[in-house]
């Protein structure tokens, strides 16, 4: 009946129930980074670690994973590093045409003028390399571990930003993100992808001027339908970066490596002020010129896969020039020489020109060959994409009508 | 040899010699008894109630045969219980009416001891049947005999309906028999009733009859008339009517809190005068009266200050803040009334120690205010020359160390702290030393450390002095130097975030070397020294920086070679191996402490994985010695040790897992038990794939456990998220056990999804066994990921997401839960694809669970909600 002594001058835990209790909170924090880093394999172990031992057996089986890019980012030093990283980034293709249903299966928005990058933060530190993969900076960050100071959950999970570096304010520019925290979005939408690099930028405070544990500030792009309305905020709307053309994606496509037609580049003279490309003198040549790869057959082809051929060069050519399969070869044509077949390009002569510049990590794909000649004759204009806004918008309606019919 | 059991068996006779002093005797009746029961239960119950109720048997014999009767109707353990309460209900209707009538007829005995066995057997029998309503008429029964004459018969009976309301819970008895019992029982304590041992009775009786008394507590008139026969008793002559009297009032104040304030005066002046000047049982009583307001107030303001207000409907009355002026003079005046040796008597308990444990409770409810009352006292008593003084301001001061603020204690700790550590050192009493020295043990536990936002209390410049005397007082007499080792417990603690910084580095050799001396000293036995020198020894370790790592290593060899020592002694009495565990415990306690620090740093893991194989050596032999508490430590050890080996620990398999399945055999020691699961844990996280070849054995013996009424149920939660832990180390190989596994956490989540009561402790472990189902699910779901086999899962999706919804829609998980479950929506995705898109998607878990937990504060839920969403998105999205 007499209650219990009260515990007197002892501390009321036990050392052995410390024990015992700081035991359970590792395990069930041990449990917790174990199952994190399932959720962050999961995709690797789907499918085939590398790109390149795999052949077809996945239609997945080219896309890069989280683990891929995580253990890329941490233990591939040098040219490796910057082979893959070169192959893991989504390139568009040129705009040769507008394609359909612009209006309900697009997003558009201004492309900043500046480097393409990709930007991964972890274990404390920051690293952006761009396309062809050499480091373009180093440096502190406010993105998720990206700081020695803001390390938050695991350090070693990754958080990889596809970015536009732009020089005049030292901002990068978020066009998609591939991984947040350790989540991969790989195979998550377009749409999806750009609401998420909304929401979870703000959850940082990436977005700040820059400090001492964060070097450069982080913006996001406006992204738009691309109705008319939209099309015309991105390519007249004002914007705290110079443009560089518009990009288009598709709502539905998810982050994948190479060249994809379902990322589109376009740009006129209102837009961008690259719109020809230039020799290294910065002179618009007289003649169009191509960058092509020679393949093992000493064949010519274009970056796109499966590559585009346009021309060969002779064994004694290959020999006398000391040239090898894989190296990038520019190439110069003269108008006339090209003639469009369906849609692809055909060139009868091709003069080569030299090596080009050594950063050079692709050669150009077929849609920029055909890009940059119909920008030298017959350009793809703003109104033609609003034309097929606007005749995707008759469609509809006009399905309409018939129902109501 | 099978001899069948006289019926005509001398039950008296065999009674009392199995209380006989002579050995073989005994165990002869002792034998006979048991076969008795065993062949004829009802014959045996009937037999040992008639003896019981025959006046002319021994009063011995009739006392065991209670005693035998009350032990074959219940057990301490659970599931023992339930045994006998249905070989009970299974009994004859007739032997048992028998029975019990002949239980009831004794209370009318004249015997004391007779009638109040009887009273405990029918308080046991009443446990079982009224809530079956088997026995409606019992209390019937009782309440006629209150009005018979003879006082030993009302006695009786009200001793029965005291142990009655012990035994049965509240929603068993309507309220119109609570009314008759409270009645009866309350006019036995009144003041006109003559003859004590009726008086003390019925007291008695009240204090387990409150618990029936919500309805009678809320009515004005009943509760005056309750609390005013209750205080009367408290101005009994006879001092066990007023200590059972204050017993009351102390069940009363935890109970009724909100119902106290008309009566609080009054209680004050009562007590006060009880601790001044009435016995010291009466007065400790009266002493624990505060205690407990301060308990509930405590409760009370924590639950206001948490998030959770809305659930907090006893509001503060802040008794204690009222009562401050008056009760802290009266406290104190308690603290000077030590008795001589009193730290060296581990079960002592006085009016001195309970006054200043208030005086700490008091402190904690108050905070600040507390301070200007005390000081005055403290500064006038800490100089004088009687130690009794000395002792009382020490002890005063290191009372309110904690409550009050600290901006408000530092300026005085600052002052006081060079008085201590002189004091600790000078002062001729050991009492006074002893005090002095857990008072330093409190100035550091709460005035020292990161998250102390005052100016530190310890410099660069003190500390060292600091460490000086308490390494010094840790070769004073054992009980001194058990404090010092306290103090110096909380000292290393507060630098746990210090790092380089950390003033103790430079010392570090020093204090190491002190506390194994002190762990070596003879004397070490006594006053717990021994243990508070090794549990030291872990925070120091726990505390220290990479930088004493070396010396942290040093100790590896120093600690094992003592474990050894420990395993090589020869033949032990009964009380040297009692010793030898508890020094083992100790042992493999600090070798635990000592992997997951060296393991754990970078500069050290490696080198410290020559010891691992002897290490393992050594702890496989502590397991041949058998004992629960030294299994445990062993088994706690070896789970650092594993996870410090990672996938090397696979050698050791083969000679572990004998002990491993025992330790999940161990249904006796659920700790062991639990802490053996947790190690599987370990091990799969350690080993991956590599524990396959044991993995049939353990789920065996899980699923068992599990099956199991005997086991704990606190074992079960952690064994469902050990099958997540399996899968995610087995991956595909999990499938065999998806059938047995899976059932099993079908019907424990079924259980689980809703809860019927609003009892915060079941609804508490209600959340961790949902938690650990969860845990299972997710660790099977991600096991099987990428396996050519998921589709093996998909007949469990549609149950998975059921229960997720039903979590949601049931709206009582916590926040863990919440965090699991979305997880699990996002494994569930990740895992089954698209085929499980649609499912997904109709699920309500999917849309308003999901966006809660994306809209969550908590980094963790909304962490998990992000996995969820966008492993979602990805089906959704094909």
């Amino acid at each position: 009946m007499a209650p219990p002594h009260r515990p007197y001058k002892r501390p009321a835990i036990s050392d052995q129930q410390r024990r015992r209790d700081l035991a359970l909170q590792a395990q069930s924090s041990r449990r917790a980074d174990a199952q994190a880093r399932a959720r962050s394999l999961a995709n690797s172990l789907l499918s085939p670690s590398s790109a390149e031992t795999a052949e077809g057996d996945s239609e997945r089986d080219h896309e890069p994973t989280v683990t891929d890019v995580a253990t890329a980012a941490s233990k591939l030093r040098g040219s490796d590093a910057r082979r893959w990283f070169a192959r893991h980034i989504m390139l568009p293709e040129w705009m040769a045409d507008a394609p359909p249903h612009l209006a309900s299966d697009w997003h558009v928005f201004a492309r900043p003028a500046g480097k393409r990058c990709l930007v991964v933060s972890c274990n404390g530190m920051t690293i952006s390399r761009v396309r062809n993969g050499s480091i373009l900076h180093r440096f502190p960050s406010a993105l998720p571990n990206g700081s020695k100071r803001d390390i938050s959950g695991p350090a070693s999970s990754y958080s990889i930003l596809d970015c536009i570096f732009h020089e005049p304010d030292e901002t990068y520019y978020i066009i998609d993100m591939i991984c947040w925290r350790g989540y991969s979005l790989y195979d998550c939408t377009a749409e999806f992808r750009f609401f998420w690099v909304n929401s979870k930028l703000m959850e940082t405070t990436a977005g700040d001027p820059p400090s001492t544990y964060h070097r450069y500030r982080f913006s996001v792009v406006p992204i738009y339908e691309c109705t008319l309305e939209g099309l015309e905020a991105a390519y007249s709307g004002s914007t705290p970066y110079m443009k560089d053309g518009l990009l288009f994606y598709n709502k539905h496509v998810h982050y994948q490596a190479g060249i994809t037609p379902l990322a589109l580049v376009w740009k006129d003279e209102a837009c961008s002020q690259y719109i020809i490309d230039t020799d290294s003198k910065g002179q618009v040549p007289s003649e169009q010129h191509v960058v092509l790869e020679l393949q093992e057959d000493g064949k010519l082809a274009t970056s796109d896969d499966p590559p585009v051929v346009f021309g060969s060069l002779d064994n004694e050519f290959i020999q006398k020039s000391n040239l090898r399969p894989g190296n990038l070869l520019r190439f110069a044509f003269r108008d006339e020489r090209v003639k469009l077949v369906d849609g692809k390009m055909e060139i009868s002569e091709l003069q080569f020109v030299g090596r080009p510049n050594r950063a050079r990590a692709f050669a150009d794909s077929h849609s920029k060959a055909l890009f940059q000649y119909a920008a030298r004759h017959a350009p793809l204009r703003i109104e033609d994409l609003v034309a097929s806004i606007q005749s995707n918008h008759m469609e509809v309606k006009s399905t309409d009508v018939e129902m109501q019919g | 040899m099978n001899r069948r059991v006289n019926m005509s068996l001398d039950v008296t006779q065999v009674l009392l010699s199995a209380q006989s002093a002579d050995g073989t005797t005994r165990k002869l009746a002792e034998e006979s008894l048991k076969q008795f029961q065993e062949q004829n239960l009802p014959g045996f119950l009937f037999s040992l109630s008639s003896e019981l109720a025959n006046e002319e048997k021994p009063e011995e014999s009739r006392r065991l045969a209670g005693l035998i009767l009350k032990n074959a109707l219940d057990a301490k353990e659970q599931h023992r219980k339930n045994e006998l309460f249905q070989r009970w209900l299974a009994l004859d209707a007739n032997v048992k009416a028998q029975i019990k009538a002949l239980l009831l007829q004794t209370l009318s005995s004249p015997a004391a001891s007779t009638r109040s066995t009887s009273s405990q057997v029918i308080a046991k029998v009443a446990g079982i049947e009224i809530p079956q309503k088997q026995w409606p008429d019992l209390i019937g029964s009782l309440l006629s005999n209150i009005h018979q004459v003879q006082p030993n018969v009302k006695q009786a009976t009200l001793e029965t309906l005291g142990y009655l309301c012990e035994e049965v819970s509240p929603e068993a008895v309507d309220q119109d028999q609570v009314n008759k019992i409270l009645t009866a029982v309350v006019q036995g304590m009144n003041a006109s009733e003559g003859n004590s041992d009726v008086r003390l009775a019925a007291t008695r009786a009240l204090y387990n009859a409150l618990g029936f008394a919500q309805v009678n507590f809320s009515n004005d008139m009943e509760r005056d008339y309750i609390m005013r026969v209750v205080c009367e008793a408290t101005q009994s002559p006879e001092v066990k009517i007023r200590q059972a009297a204050f017993e009351c009032l102390v069940a009363i104040s935890s109970t009724y809190y909100d119902k106290l304030a008309t009566y609080m005066q009054d209680i004050f002046n009562i007590t006060a005068k009880a601790v001044r000047g009435d016995e010291e049982s009466v007065a400790l009583q009266a002493i624990e009266f505060w205690s407990s307001i301060c308990d509930e107030e405590i409760d009370i303001l924590d639950e206001y200050s948490s998030e959770f207000t809305a659930d907090s409907d006893v509001p503060c009355y802040y008794f204690i803040k009222q009562a401050l002026p008056a009760l802290v003079p009266m406290l104190l005046e308690t603290l000077l009334k030590q008795e001589e040796d009193q730290d060296l008597d581990e079960g002592a308990w006085n009016l001195a120690m309970a006054g200043g444990t208030c005086l700490g409770l008091v402190a904690r409810t108050v905070g600040d205010d507390i301070v200007p009352l005390v000081m005055p006292f403290v500064e006038e008593s800490i100089t004088k020359p009687d130690w009794r003084h000395r002792e009382a301001a020490t002890y005063a001061f290191g009372s309110i160390l904690e409550g009050p603020s600290a901006d408000k204690l530092a300026p005085l700790v600052n002052v006081a702290l060079n008085f201590m550590l002189s004091a600790l050192v000078k002062d001729p009493s050991n009492h006074v030393k002893d005090t002095t020295a857990w008072t330093l043990g409190r100035i550091f536990e709460f005035l020292h450390g990161s998250a102390v936002e005052t100016a530190p209390i310890i410099t660069s410049e003190n500390c060292q002095q600091i460490l000086t005397v308490l390494l010094q007082s840790m070769k004073d007499v054992p009980n001194v130097a058990e404090k010092a080792c306290g103090a110096l417990y909380f000292l290393a603690q507060g630098y746990v975030d210090a790092g380089s910084a950390s003033p103790l580095a430079p010392f570090f050799q020093d204090i190491v070397q002190s506390l194994l001396s002190v762990t070596h000293r003879e004397d070490a036995g006594e006053s717990r020294l021994r243990t508070a020198a090794y549990e030291t020894l872990n925070e120091v370790v726990r505390c220290s920086i990479e930088e004493t790592g070396p010396i942290v290593m040093q100790l590896v060899p120093v600690i094992m070679l003592e474990l050894h020592q420990t395993l090589e002694a020869g033949k032990l009495s009964t009380d040297e191996r009692e010793k030898r565990s508890e020094l083992q415990g100790l042992l493999c306690g600090c070798l635990q402490v000592i992997i997951q620090k060296l393991g754990g740093m970078e500069s050290t893991k490696y080198s410290f994985s020559q010891y691992t194989d002897q290490m393992m050596e050594l702890f496989l032999r502590v397991f041949a010695c058998r004992n629960a508490t030294v299994h445990e430590e062993a088994m706690l050890a070896i789970g650092a040790l594993a996870y410090a080996a990672g996938p090397n620990f696979s050698k050791y398999m083969a000679q572990f897992y004998q002990y491993l399945e025992m330790g999940l055999q161990n249904f006796e020691e659920y700790q062991v038990c639990a802490i053996t699961v947790g190690v599987v844990g370990d091990l799969c996280r350690a080993l991956e794939d590599k524990i396959l070849p044991f993995c049939d054995g353990i789920m065996t013996q899980l699923l068992k456990d599990l099956s199991s009424n005997q086991l704990h149920r606190s074992v079960k939660p952690p064994i469902f998220s050990c099958f997540g832990d399996i899968s995610l180390a087995i991956g595909e190989n999990f499938e065999k056990y998806l059938i047995y596994a899976m059932p099993m956490l079908q019907s424990a989540a079924d259980l689980s999804a809703h809860t019927a009561s609003a009892d915060d402790e079941l609804l508490d472990y209600t959340n961790q066994l949902r938690n650990g189902i969860l845990e299972a699910y997710s660790g099977i779901l991600q096991g099987f990921k990428s396996s050519p086999k998921t589709q093996l899962l998909m007949p469990y999706a549609p149950h998975i997401l059921h229960f997720l919804d039903a979590l949601y829609n049931g709206k009582d998980m916590d926040d863990t839960v919440m965090k699991t479950a979305i997880g699990v929506l996002g494994d569930l995705a990740d895992t089954l694809g698209v085929h499980a898109g649609p499912m997904i998607n109709q699920s309500i878990s999917s849309k308003k669970f999901l966006e809660e937990c994306l809209a969550s504060d908590d980094p963790l839920i909304k962490e998990s909600a992000d996995w969820a969403m966008i492993a979602i998105s990805r089906v959704a999205s094909g």
